[in-house]
């Protein structure tokens, strides 16, 4: 394998220096089971890996006001062992917890599976269905995106050269606020989905949709918010009709691929089932609460 | 390009070694220090043959680099038995012929170390789970499975004397 540089700063800062004045490749590692894999197969050529785990409040899961804020490397060992985001937000871990098998949950991360940009990608889902936000240090300072602004297309991201990401802020749920994620996979476990999907709703009292988004995975080229889809329970209850109007808006936002997991028939009637589903699973946890 | 100093913790001994920024953990385990019982079955994460214990957490020594190591603790297979007594999984998967070719079971018997340490009482599906990272195209799991309950009981029967 050709030689590697490798670096692992003690703050934000060093971090930013080390990526804005790298020569040739720089490539940002949080656990590494992408990049690794894909270094491993050639299919990155890095010159300099720079490790972000060193940094303090990378690995690590805090509240912050209205918020959790949770570090940008945390392995998903530690998103399923958090009792309190868990609760907060049960389809943001389940989405994470997905993530491989116990080895790979030794070491996979939000950022990781945000950046390595693939519209597969399990958490990601739920994490844009609760509004989360993303914090980026650059050679400008910080600023704050939408969680879904960073993935632009397969394995491209929209950060500048010098930037990463730093944290998620997860906004705490509302009252009668609650989520859900589901994929379809062939087998039970280790497997890249064919459709996943991540809905998170608010109701008011009586079990009406307040607000909603809904998110659907691996029937694009990247993640896609289902505008059509909020608005279908928005105001709704969860009724058969709600339901069927759900699953229309969810299968129109599929601009799918055929491979080896799925045609484009099936991935487009599958995200309509998979949207259905966390819909109802989202709606009673949230008049459950 | 200069080689990186990592000392580190492995099996309960400071270890020191020298490595590149490109080498993986199972690369330095296994051509550096001469720790042969992490095996390489795929390099990307899927078969499991190369699993270790890095604090507390088991992680596939193929997806780590050996210069993350540094400050870490780290277990691998060569450190589950303590000298000549093996460790209650080892014991069964002997009892239970729970191998064939025996390239899996190294990170087998640590994986499940690991889950037994941190869960002593699993249920099937709970260790089924547990170990979906780790493949063999040998026993049909049946046995492997076998020999991790059968070892979890002898465990929380040790822990009761
Ligand atoms: C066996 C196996 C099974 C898997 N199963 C699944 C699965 O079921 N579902 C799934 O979604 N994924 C799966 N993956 C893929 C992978 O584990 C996930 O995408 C994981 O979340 C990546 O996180 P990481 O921390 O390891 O990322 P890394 O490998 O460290 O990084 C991935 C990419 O993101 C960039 N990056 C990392 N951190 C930052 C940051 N802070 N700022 C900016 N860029 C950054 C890196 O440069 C790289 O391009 C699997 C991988 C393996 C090996
Ligand atoms: S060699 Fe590491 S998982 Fe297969
Ligand atoms: S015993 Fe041969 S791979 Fe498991």
């Amino acid at each position: 394998m050709p030689r590697v540089n490798y670096e692992a700063p003690t703050s934000v800062d060093d971090a930013v220096k080390i990526l804005a004045g790298a020569s040739g490749l720089a490539k940002v590692m949080s656990g590494g089971t992408d990049l690794l894999v894909q270094l491993r197969s050639g299919r990155v050529k890095p010159d300099l890996i720079v490790d972000t785990k060193r940094i303090p409040g990378l690995i690590g899961i805090r509240e912050e006001g209205d918020f959790f804020v949770v570090g940008a490397a945390t392995p998903g060992v530690m998103l399923s062992g958090n009792e309190k985001l868990d609760h907060a937000w049960p389809g943001i871990v389940e989405g994470a917890d997905l993530i491989g098998s116990t080895q790979i949950q030794g070491r996979a991360s939000l950022a990781g599976n945000l950046c390595n940009a693939s519209p597969a990608a399990d958490s990601v889902p739920a994490v844009i269905a609760a509004r989360a936000a993303v914090v980026v240090a650059g050679p400008n300072g910080t600023r704050e995106v939408p969680a879904e602004s960073i993935p632009t297309g397969p394995g491209r991201t929209s950060l500048a050269k010098g930037e990463f990401i730093v944290a998620f802020k997860i906004p705490k749920p509302k009252p009668h606020q609650c989520d859900a994620y589901l994929r379809f996979i062939p087998r039970t476990e280790m497997d890249i989905a064919v459709v996943g999907c991540g809905t998170n709703v608010t109701l008011d009292a009586s079990g009406t949709c307040i607000d909603a988004r809904v998110v659907l995975g691996a029937v694009a080229p990247t993640i896609v918010v289902v505008e059509d889809a909020a608005k279908a329970l928005i105001g709704h209850k969860l009724d058969d009709a709600t339901l069927a109007a759900l699953d229309a808006a969810a299968q129109k936002a599929c601009k799918p691929i055929s491979d080896k997991r799925g045609t484009i028939e099936y991935r487009t009637k599958v995200a309509g089932v998979l949207a259905r589903r966390t819909a109802a699973i989202a709606f009673e946890r949230a008049a459950a609460r | 390009m200069s080689k990186h100093h990592v000392t580190t913790t492995i099996n309960g001994e400071p270890t020191e070694y020298l490595c590149e920024g490109q080498q993986t953990m199972l690369d330095v385990l296994r051509d550096e220090l001469g720790l042969t019982g992490s095996k390489e079955g795929c390099s990307s994460g899927d078969c499991g043959a190369c699993t270790i214990i890095v604090d507390g957490d088991i992680v596939c020594s193929c997806l780590m680099l050996g210069v993350e190591a540094e400050g870490r603790k780290i277990t691998t297979i060569e450190g589950v038995a303590e000298g000549d007594k093996l460790h209650p999984v080892q014991q069964k998967f002997l009892e239970h012929a729970a191998l064939q070719c025996g390239f899996c079971t190294p990170g087998f018997i640590v994986a499940a170390k690991a889950l037994l340490d941190q869960n002593p009482n699993p249920t099937e599906e709970e260790a089924r789970y547990w170990l979906a990272g780790n493949l063999c195209r040998c026993t049909g799991y049946d046995k492997i499975l076998r020999a991790v309950m059968d070892a979890a009981e002898v465990m929380r029967a040790e822990a009761r004397r």
